[in-house]
């Protein structure tokens, strides 16, 4: 089977300093996959080198086996890719429906002409995206605030239309940067859920970056660990759970190990 | 006195339309690319004259074309000409500095204008040209009010555009998308928008409107000069800055109200001289009293 995501050997520089070391990631199609790691480790910095936000100086990345590394990004999110972010960027001034439609933008098959002169097809077009960005809008539960700016959704509704933004162009990886970040217990649990439906229900492959393990070890079937740009283990959860160089990295050398992971630790 | 009043709000209506129409442009452009495009008097001036160009040519056909069919040909001609021009002047002057200081930009405007300027002034002389009538002018008189087939033809198209932008920035996907470039510009890529393309249907839609403007104002003060585009150029601008930049409905009531300051200056000051006078004292007003324009947002809201 053609992974359907591929890194080999990648390498990325701020400067002087070196983000990510040698990083190579292999996903199939449906897994569920854990990206972990302690703050500042590269994980975000990976994410923004797949979706084509940073340009790539070594090493390939593939999706579902073509070469994208020199793609920019609306090419690459027109192949199948959407993510979110670990601090919310959402369109603030733009309504809740406005938000969603506009994650489907490489899906309008219209051209500005038929917009202009409302043409059968660009009513056709309107009415499947905008149904559709109903439908997302209710599976999570934001129905009432459709007209809303999304500057005024609660944190934790912000969070869930930036992945209903993500799925609207039917995407088949989803990149997840932190979704449960400044969300507290119950919140996260709630979340754990929803991404466990989503995978399911849309059929999905999501790879999903996450500080607070009980996150990762719930949902992942695999999990890559990174620190200081180089990848440290891969396994699955329970294993990561027990290797020394994971532990160390997260709590230290003399941390304790019989305790439970760290909670999040967002600044 | 009530038709005198009523006769120029209608002149200023009028008026206010074509400063309406300009004022889109400056504002459409501030809004994405946060940057006052000094050309844009100039990319008026251009569609004025290539309105003429496109009336003169079907006039001279030996066909004896109806008025109305010629007022369309030149309209659409000017409009897509002018749209190409503007797109050319983004990609070659503006994108290669999009990463440049604010001020490289800017002062690249002001030359794109004076080159606008200079080159038509280069190709056809300083002499004035004259508009063919195309409209005619012998006015109606309604209640007291004298109104001509041209000055209905000006509010007309001017609504007409003006409906049509306001519905293409609120519900088509491209209006989506250059609301989500003033919004949030670094994740629009991330849609899978492509920003040039966005940025480049900016520049073709305010300088195929700015064009229109040409036309009608062309038609209704015939005498075109290479030089026209810098007052009404600065008019306009102010209107977009009254009506708070970047705001496309404010654009629009930012027209009528600076319609409305030219036409009404010489009924309550001596002479039409005080206009400028007049407008700018406005501008610096509303500037000390609310910087971000009628219709802006405060620039700083996040705390």
């Amino acid at each position: 089977m053609t992974p359907i995501l591929e890194i080999k050997d990648l390498w990325h520089f701020f400067g002087g300093l070196c983000a990510v070391a040698d990083f190579s990631l292999t996903v199939q199609p449906g897994d569920l996959f854990g990206l972990i790691g302690p703050n500042g480790a590269g994980k975000t910095t990976v994410f923004n080198l797949i979706t084509g936000v940073f340009r790539i100086s070594r090493g390939r990345i593939f999706f579902r086996g073509e070469d994208i590394t020199d793609w920019r990004s609306p090419r690459i999110i027109a192949a199948g890719l959407a993510r979110t972010f670990q601090n919310i960027r959402l369109f603030k001034d733009l309504s809740a429906l406005d938000n969603v439609l506009l994650g489907a933008s490489a899906r309008h098959d219209y051209h500005l002409w038929d917009a202009l002169f409302h043409t059968p097809r660009f009513q056709r077009v309107e009415q499947r995206w905008s149904k559709r960005a109903y439908e997302l809008l209710a599976r999570f539960n934001l129905t009432r605030y459709a007209a809303t700016p999304a500057r005024h959704l609660p944190y934790g509704d912000q969070r869930r239309l930036e992945i209903a933004r993500a799925l609207i162009s039917a995407p088949s990886l989803l990149l997840l940067d932190e979704p449960a970040a400044g969300m507290n217990e119950a919140e996260a649990t709630d979340l754990i859920n929803l991404i466990r439906d989503l995978h399911r229900e849309f059929s999905l492959t999501i790879l999903l970056i996450e500080h607070q393990m009980r996150v990762v070890m719930n949902l992942c079937q695999q999990v890559t660990v990174l620190d200081f740009g180089e990848t440290i283990a891969q396994g699955p959860p329970q294993e990561i759970q027990q290797h020394p160089r994971v532990l160390e990295a997260y709590l230290g050398r003399e941390g304790n190990t019989s305790e439970q992971w760290p909670l999040s630790s967002n600044q | 006195m009530f038709p005198i009043i009523a006769q120029n709000i209608l002149n200023a209506l009028q008026l206010g339309s074509v400063y309406a129409l300009i004022a889109l442009g400056y504002t459409m452009v501030y809004g994405i690319l946060t940057m006052i495009n000094f050309a844009h008097g100039d990319i008026f001036m251009v569609g004025c004259y290539l309105s003429l160009a496109a009336a003169l040519f079907l006039l001279g056909l030996p066909l004896h074309l109806p008025a109305g069919l010629i007022f369309l040909g030149a309209l659409l001609f000017s409009m897509l000409l002018t749209a190409i021009l503007g797109v050319a002047i983004e990609r070659l002057a503006y994108r290669p500095l999009r990463q440049a200081p604010r001020v490289s930009a800017v002062i690249t405007a002001l030359g794109v204008g004076l080159f606008l300027e200079n080159f038509t002034l280069a190709i056809l002389g300083p002499e004035p040209r004259h508009f063919p009538p195309l409209i005619a002018m012998t006015p109606w008189q309604v209640g007291g009010l004298s109104l001509t087939l041209l000055q209905l033809l000006i509010l007309i198209v001017t609504a007409l555009i003006l409906v049509l932008l306001d519905l293409l920035v609120r519900r088509t996907l491209m209006g989506m998308a250059m609301r989500a470039i003033s919004d949030n510009r670094p994740i629009v890529p991330l849609m899978g928008v492509s920003v040039d393309r966005v940025i480049s249907f900016t520049f073709a839609l305010g300088s195929a409107i700015a064009a229109a403007g040409g036309l009608l104002y062309g038609l209704a003060y015939p005498v075109l000069d290479p030089y026209m585009g810098i007052r009404i150029g600065w008019w306009a601008f102010i209107s977009a800055v009254v009506g708070g930049i970047g705001n496309i409905r404010g654009a629009m009531l930012g027209g009528f109200i600076l319609g409305a300051v030219e036409i009404l200056t010489p009924m309550v000051l001596p002479s039409s001289t005080y206009r400028d006078f007049v407008a700018f004292s406005l501008l610096l007003l509303l500037l000390v009293f609310k910087p971000t324009g009628l219709l802006g947002r405060p620039l700083f809201e996040r705390v």
